[in-house]
C-alpha cells in the first residue's frame, strides 16, 4: 500500500565524496539514459545505502499497514467484504515479501531489516500509527491510502533500480484492485443508511490529516531531494504527489456527498490546490515514536516475531544462507 | 423427503466447518511466524471462505436462506461445525496441526464426494478438491519439516497433536441420517472417511519424530454436529457479525 519517499530523508553525514569521479560519472550517465541498475552493477555506496533504507521502509510499511486493516478481516460485514478484505491484506503482506527480497539484493538480510524495525531504528509510514476504530476507517484506508500509494509508486516504478521497479510494477497492479475495492466499500457507506453515512464521514474526518501528511513534508522543508531525484531514487516531489492525489480524489469525495474537514481546500486559478498545511510538528512527533499507535503496532509485530522464532529456527537451512552481492 | 434432510444436514456441517476454520485461519494474517506462512494461511483462509460460500449456495438452492444470512445471522447452537475448527488459533504449532488433521480429512471427504449421487455437490467437490490438494501439500510439507527439525519444534508439534487429537476425532461425528446418506450414495459416511483419514495421517506422521496418540485413549469431542459447541464459537460469531449487525438490512 505505502510507497516510497514520504519518510525518506538523507542524513547530513551521507555524501558521495569518496567515489571515483570517472566511475561515478559513468554510473550517472547510465541513469540519465534511463537504464536500470541491477544488483551486480557498480553503484555509489550512498545510492545503495539510501535504496536499502527506502525499500526497507516501504516493506515495513506493508507489514505494519496490514495490522490496522487486518483487525477488520474477522469483522468485515458480509461475505463479499470479508473475502475481499482478507485478500487485500494478504496482498499487502505479499508486497512486503517482494520488497524485502528486492532490498536483500542490495546486501541486507530480511532478519536484519526486521530487527531494525523492531528496535525503532528504521521507520515505516506514519499513517499506520493512527487507529482504525470503525469498519469505515478501514474502508477509507483501502481507498485513499492505497490511492496515495499508487500515486507514489507509479512514479517510483520508473526509477533507476531494476529489482525495486519490477516489484513496484507488480505491486501497482494489485493496488489498483484494492483501490476498486476501497472505492466500492466507501461508496456503499456514503450512499447507505444515515448510520452508515455518519460512520464514513467521521472516519474521513479522522483520516484526512494523516492522508495529507502521507506524502511527506512540503518540498520547501526537504533539503535532500536533489541528488535523490538525479539518481532517480525519488521520481516526484512530495508536493507534486500531494497535488496529484488531491486532483484525482477530492472531486470523487465531493461527488459522493462527503465533506472534507479543511475549509481552505479549493483549487486556485493556476490549477493548484490550496489547503491548510498539516501540523508538521505532529508529523515529526509521530514518526519518532510518539503517535497514538506506535507502541501498539511495534508490540504486535514484536510478539509475532518472538512467537514465530521457533518456526524460523526450525526451517533454517544452512545451504540457503544469504550470499553478499559482488558489486 | 428424508434424503433431503440428510443432504441439508451434510451440507450444513461441511459449510460451517469451512466458514469457521477460514475465519480462524484468517486471524494469522499479519502475525504469522514468517511472511510466507502468513501469506499461506491467509490464502487458505480465502479458499475456505470460498468453499463455504459454494456450499451455502447449494443450501440456498435447496430453499435455505442466502449465504450472508446463513453465515451472519445464526447463533452458535444453529451451527453444525465440529469443535476442532472453533478453538482459538493458539500457538502456530496448534494451528498447523489443526490444519494438517482437518485438511487431510477434508480432501478425502471431497474426493469421495466427487462420486456423490447429488450431482450439484459432486460438481462442487471436483472444484474444491483441486484447491484442497494444495492445502494438504502445505500441511504435510510443514509437518514433515517441523516434525523432524529441532527438539523444540518436535516437542511443540507433539503437544499440539495430543491437544488436537480428540477434537479431530469429532470431525467424524455421525449424523442421525448416516444410514440414508450411505444407502442413497450421497456420501461414503463418516466411519469409512475416518478409516481412510487415519491411514493417511499415520503415514505422514510415521515420516516424522511425532507419535500418534494411541486410539481409544482419548475421548472424541462430540456434539458439534448436533449444535452443541464450545464457548469459543459464540464469541467468534459475535466478533464476525459485529459490523453486519449494526444494520443487517443495509448494504455494506
Amino acid at each position: 500500500m505505502y510507497g516510497g519517499g514520504s519518510i525518506f530523508e538523507v542524513k547530513p553525514g551521507d555524501t558521495i565524496l569518496n567515489e571515483d569521479p570517472i566511475i561515478l560519472a559513468a554510473f550517472e550517465a547510465r541513469i540519465a539514459r534511463g537504464e536500470k541498475i541491477e544488483p551486480m552493477d557498480w553503484m555509489p555506496a550512498l545510492y545503495r545505502k539510501q535504496l536499502i533504507r527506502m525499500i526497507e521502509q516501504h516493506a515495513h510499511s506493508e507489514i505494519i499497514g496490514a495490522l490496522p486493516e487486518g483487525a477488520w478481516i474477522t469483522r468485515a460485514p458480509g461475505y463479499k467484504r470479508k473475502m475481499a478484505q482478507l485478500a487485500k491484506v494478504q496482498d499487502e503482506v505479499g508486497h512486503a515479501q517482494l520488497l524485502y527480497s528486492a532490498a536483500e539484493t542490495l546486501g541486507k538480510t530480511r532478519e536484519e531489516m526486521m530487527n531494525d524495525l523492531l528496535s525503532g531504528k528504521s521507520k515505516y509510514s506514519n499513517v499506520f500509527n493512527y487507529p482504525t476504530p470503525t469498519w469505515a476507517d478501514s474502508t477509507v484506508i483501502s481507498w485513499l491510502i492505497d490511492a496515495g500509494a499508487i500515486v507514489n509508486q507509479l512514479a517510483n516504478a520508473k526509477g533507476s533500480y531494476g529489482p525495486y521497479c519490477r516489484a513496484l510494477e507488480r505491486i501497482c497492479v494489485e493496488e489498483s484492485f484494492h483501490l476498486k475495492y476501497g472505492h466500492d466499500a466507501v461508496v456503499h457507506l456514503a450512499t447507505g443508511t444515515p448510520k452508515q453515512r455518519q460512520m464514513i464521514q467521521e472516519a474521513l474526518n479522522r483520516w484526512w490529516k494523516p492522508i495529507m501528511m502521507f506524502f511527506g513534508p512540503p518540498d520547501k522543508i526537504s533539503v535532500h531531494t536533489e541528488i535523490l531525484m538525479k539518481w532517480k531514487l525519488k521520481m516526484a516531489t512530495n508536493d507534486e504527489c500531494r497535488q496529484q492525489f488531491l486532483d484525482m480524489y477530492v472531486p470523487k469525495l465531493w461527488e459522493i456527498g462527503l465533506t472534507l474537514p479543511d475549509p481552505k481546500l479549493s483549487k486556485n486559478e493556476t490549477g493548484t490546490w490550496e489547503y491548510t498545511e498539516p501540523d508538521w510538528e505532529e508529523f515529526k512527533q509521530v514518526i519518532n515514536g510518539n503517535g497514538p499507535c506506535n507502541a501498539e503496532r511495534l508490540a504486535v509485530r514484536r510478539t509475532a516475531e518472538e512467537k514465530g522464532a521457533w518456526v524460523r529456527q526450525a526451517l533454517l537451512r544452512p545451504e540457503a544462507r544469504y550470499v553478499q552481492p559482488l558489486a | 423427503m428424508d434424503s433431503e434432510f440428510a443432504l441439508v444436514d451434510l451440507l450444513y456441517k461441511m459449510a460451517d466447518d469451512q466458514l469457521i476454520l477460514g475465519h480462524r485461519n484468517s486471524e494469522w494474517t499479519g502475525i504469522g511466524p514468517l511472511l510466507e506462512e502468513d501469506i499461506a494461511f491467509s490464502s487458505m483462509a480465502q479458499d475456505k471462505l470460498g468453499h463455504s460460500l459454494a456450499l451455502y449456495q447449494l443450501l440456498h438452492e435447496l430453499g435455505e436462506a442466502d449465504p450472508d444470512t446463513l453465515a451472519f445471522m445464526r447463533n452458535a447452537n444453529q451451527f453444525h461445525c465440529c469443535h476442532l475448527v472453533e478453538l482459538p488459533i493458539g500457538d502456530y504449532a496448534f494451528s498447523l496441526m489443526r490444519h494438517f488433521l482437518f485438511d487431510n480429512a477434508e480432501l478425502l471427504r471431497f474426493e469421495a464426494l466427487t462420486q456423490s449421487t447429488y450431482e450439484p455437490l459432486a460438481k462442487v467437490a471436483v472444484k474444491l478438491k483441486s484447491e484442497l490438494k494444495y492445502h494438504v501439500l502445505h500441511a504435510n510439507t510443514l509437518i514433515r519439516q517441523l516434525g523432524t527439525a529441532t527438539p523444540e519444534s518436535t516437542e511443540r508439534l507433539q503437544k499440539a497433536l495430543e491437544e488436537a487429537w480428540p477434537y479431530a476425532l469429532g470431525i467424524f461425528e455421525e449424523s442421525i441420517y448416516e444410514e440414508q446418506i450411505i444407502s442413497s450414495k450421497l456420501f461414503i459416511g463418516e466411519v469409512k472417511l475416518k478409516q481412510d483419514w487415519l491411514a493417511k495421517i499415520e503415514t505422514i506422521l510415521g515420516q516424522t519424530n511425532l507419535k500418534v496418540p494411541i486410539p481409544n485413549t482419548l475421548t472424541p469431542a462430540l456434539g458439534g454436529r448436533m449444535g452443541q459447541h464450545t464457548p469459543y464459537l459464540q464469541a467468534l460469531l459475535n466478533e464476525m457479525t459485529e459490523v453486519y449487525n449494526i444494520d443487517p438490512n443495509a448494504e455494506w
